[in-house]
């Protein structure tokens, strides 16, 4: 490739970079060694929580200082607080976990907006592999075979637009990133993105503007009881959100 | 132990007793009043001008103040040695580490081998009943009258690591940071299980004499004994014991007989013979009782989160070792859970290691790595440089 590859490979890192405010609260889940925390916290003075589920990243992160807590995205997000932080950011980690649909609506329950990269499956590569060869692609993005691919819940540009609908999810921001080269901004919806991007990293919010934080007044002008949390959902059987 | 581990000039070591006057009871979660009340402790290097940099050590059930220096009973080395000292996670010419030994204990601080006012007797089972909570708010008491406002840090395990939840509930105020290591928001059925053990070994001694013994002029030395032995397999693991001693003999040959065939059984009669040179029978009894009793949820209609509710200022770190079946990890993210509810930063990792619940007494480089970064990154938060 002659491209230049960012240092770390991880072209998503500069974009997340600036969009992420300075000083913000923010959760990194699936942080990995903290690599992307540490930007973060250098570069824009977060005040960063990582989430990861490996020992030796727990530790990596540990070492370098940063909050981490050693725990499963599919399972822990539940235990933090409603809008505990300002972003939440998800990298390449959605299609790894069992439930991205519950994953994806907790984040936007704990962050007021979520940043959140997804390989796209509809990316000519993979087309043109799955045409020509017939096997499960096997490209720079998703490089894995099929039988030890962490990836379990790939999806494609439109499938994920379909389910920010569906959870009600507004995309306030979206680009495409491709290895080694600058990240593009795109209209998730346009025809020819769902070819052309390889990978895709989205800036959500909750639409319309969420303002079920602020107690709502009565017809008499008195503060009416805030609405009760809901009750947890057994897992696995998701209540419609 | 290095010899780098000696104080130098610069990381003095200072401490004795400390006694309140009279007029300045305890008041304990029982309803009663302790007078007069020491606290023996240690300190380990010097509380700099902004008295930013105290740390307190809080001890485990049979620990002591002498965290890190020569244990003047015991002869041997601090419990903590590869935790605090030069170049340590701890380090005495940064931090001015403070270890108290806990009220109801036998090694400087009132307990029930400390002299009655009123009978002028050893207390005995006159003691009055102290919890996690009385022995926090002890600390508190000498770490006011040492003229620190706020610890940079407290830290502890096991027992220790319930003292600096306490903290974090009683007095988060006065924390910057806490680490609660191999501990547990509540003693569950299995840990007062094994304490029961412990305590009726002791009381089925013939020479316990109804907690009287000193009066007698004997001690319960064999029921103390069998409690420390029974005590210290929780401590361990299964592949720990295995890896050790197997089914290794002492000597060639079975002896057909009840000596102690198996290193084992040697290891453990060794555990427990040394063990009552140096604790208490009813101070063993006490403070196995003040773990039964602790249950920080139940202090706080039941949910634990509302326990930290507000200690939102405070950095959290809470350790587990993945063998530990005494409080398994299982606890401690029970911990974890609760601090994230109630919105506290807090750090979590569960130390992979076969050496059971004491290793964090133990060398264990991802332990001794979390502890650093963990320090580091709040000394910076904390300005200490």
């Amino acid at each position: 490739m002659s491209a230049p590859r960012s240092q770390n490979g991880r072209e998503d890192f500069t974009e997340i970079l600036r969009l992420v405010r300075p000083g913000a609260r923010v959760l990194d889940v699936g942080c990995e060694d903290g690599e992307l925390l540490e930007l973060l916290t250098r570069e824009k003075r977060v005040d960063g929580q990582g989430l990861e589920i490996s020992p030796a990243g727990v530790s990596a992160c540990l070492a370098k200082g940063l909050a981490v807590v050693q725990g499963d995205g599919d399972r822990d997000l539940d235990h933090f607080p409603t809008r505990a932080f300002d972003y939440a950011i998800l990298s390449k980690t959605l299609q790894q976990m069992r439930e991205p649909r519950h994953v994806l609506s907790e984040l936007l329950r704990i962050a007021d907006q979520a940043i959140v990269s997804v390989p796209n499956f509809g990316h000519w590569r993979m087309r043109v592999s799955l045409m020509a060869r017939g096997r499960m692609p096997e490209t720079r993005a998703l490089p894995d075979p099929w039988w030890s691919t962490p990836n379990i819940h790939l999806c494609t540009l439109r499938d994920f637009i379909d389910l920010c609908r569906e959870l009600d999810l507004r995309v306030d921001a979206c680009a495409a990133l491709s290895a080694g080269k600058p990240a593009r901004p795109i209209r998730p919806d346009g025809v020819f993105e769902n070819w052309r991007s390889e990978t895709a990293l989205f800036l959500l919010s909750r639409r319309p503007e969420d303002r079920s934080h602020e107690a709502p007044t009565d017809l008499f002008g008195e503060v009416a009881l805030p609405k009760p949390e809901p009750a947890p959902r057994p897992r696995g059987k998701r209540a419609k959100v | 132990m290095d010899a780098g581990a000696d104080p130098s000039p610069e990381s003095e070591t200072g401490g004795g007793t400390w006694r309140f006057p009279a007029g300045k009871p305890l008041r304990l979660d029982s309803g009663a009043t302790l007078a007069p009340l020491e606290i023996g402790y240690k300190t380990y290097g010097r509380l700099n001008e902004t008295k930013t940099n105290a740390v307190l050590v809080c001890h485990a059930l049979t620990g002591d103040q002498h965290a890190a220096s020569v244990n003047p009973l015991t002869g041997r080395p601090g419990w903590w040695d590869q935790v605090i000292g030069p170049g340590r996670p701890l380090d005495p010419q940064r931090h001015f580490i403070v270890a108290t030994n806990v009220v109801g204990g036998c090694m400087g601080s009132t307990g029930p081998a400390s002299t009655n006012p009123k009978t002028g007797q050893p207390y005995g089972l006159a003691f009055p009943m102290i919890t996690i909570a009385d022995m926090v708010r002890a600390q508190a008491m000498l770490i006011e009258a040492l003229g620190i406002e706020t610890l940079f840090a407290v830290v502890g395990g096991s027992m220790g690591g319930m003292q600096v939840l306490q903290w974090a509930a009683d007095y988060p105020e006065k924390l910057f940071s806490a680490v609660c290591i191999a501990a547990a928001p509540r003693h569950s059925a299995q840990n007062i299980a094994f304490h029961e053990v412990g305590r009726q070994a002791i009381m089925a001694d013939p020479d316990w004499k109804g907690g009287a013994y000193e009066a007698a002029g004997v001690r319960p030395e064999k029921g103390l004994a069998v409690a420390r032995m029974a005590a210290h397999i929780t401590y361990l693991s299964e592949a720990a014991l295995q890896r050790k001693f197997g089914r290794e003999l002492q000597r060639d040959g079975l002896s057909w007989g009840f000596d102690a065939d198996f290193q084992v059984e040697s290891y453990l009669r060794h555990q427990g013979t040394s063990f009552v040179d140096r604790f208490d029978a009813n101070s063993y009894l006490y403070i196995t009782r003040a773990l039964d009793y602790f249950d920080l949820a139940a202090r706080h209609g039941g949910t634990l989160a509302e326990a930290f509710r507000k200690a939102r200022g405070v950095r959290f770190c809470v350790l587990s070792f993945s063998s530990d079946w005494l409080y398994p990890t299982a606890e401690s993210r029970d911990i974890v859970r609760a601090l994230n509810a109630a919105g506290c930063r807090a750090s979590f990792a569960e130390i992979e290691t076969d050496k059971g619940h004491d290793a964090f007494f133990l060398d264990e480089p991802l332990f001794d790595a979390a502890l650093r970064g963990f320090f580091a990154s709040a000394a910076l938060a904390r300005g200490l440089g």
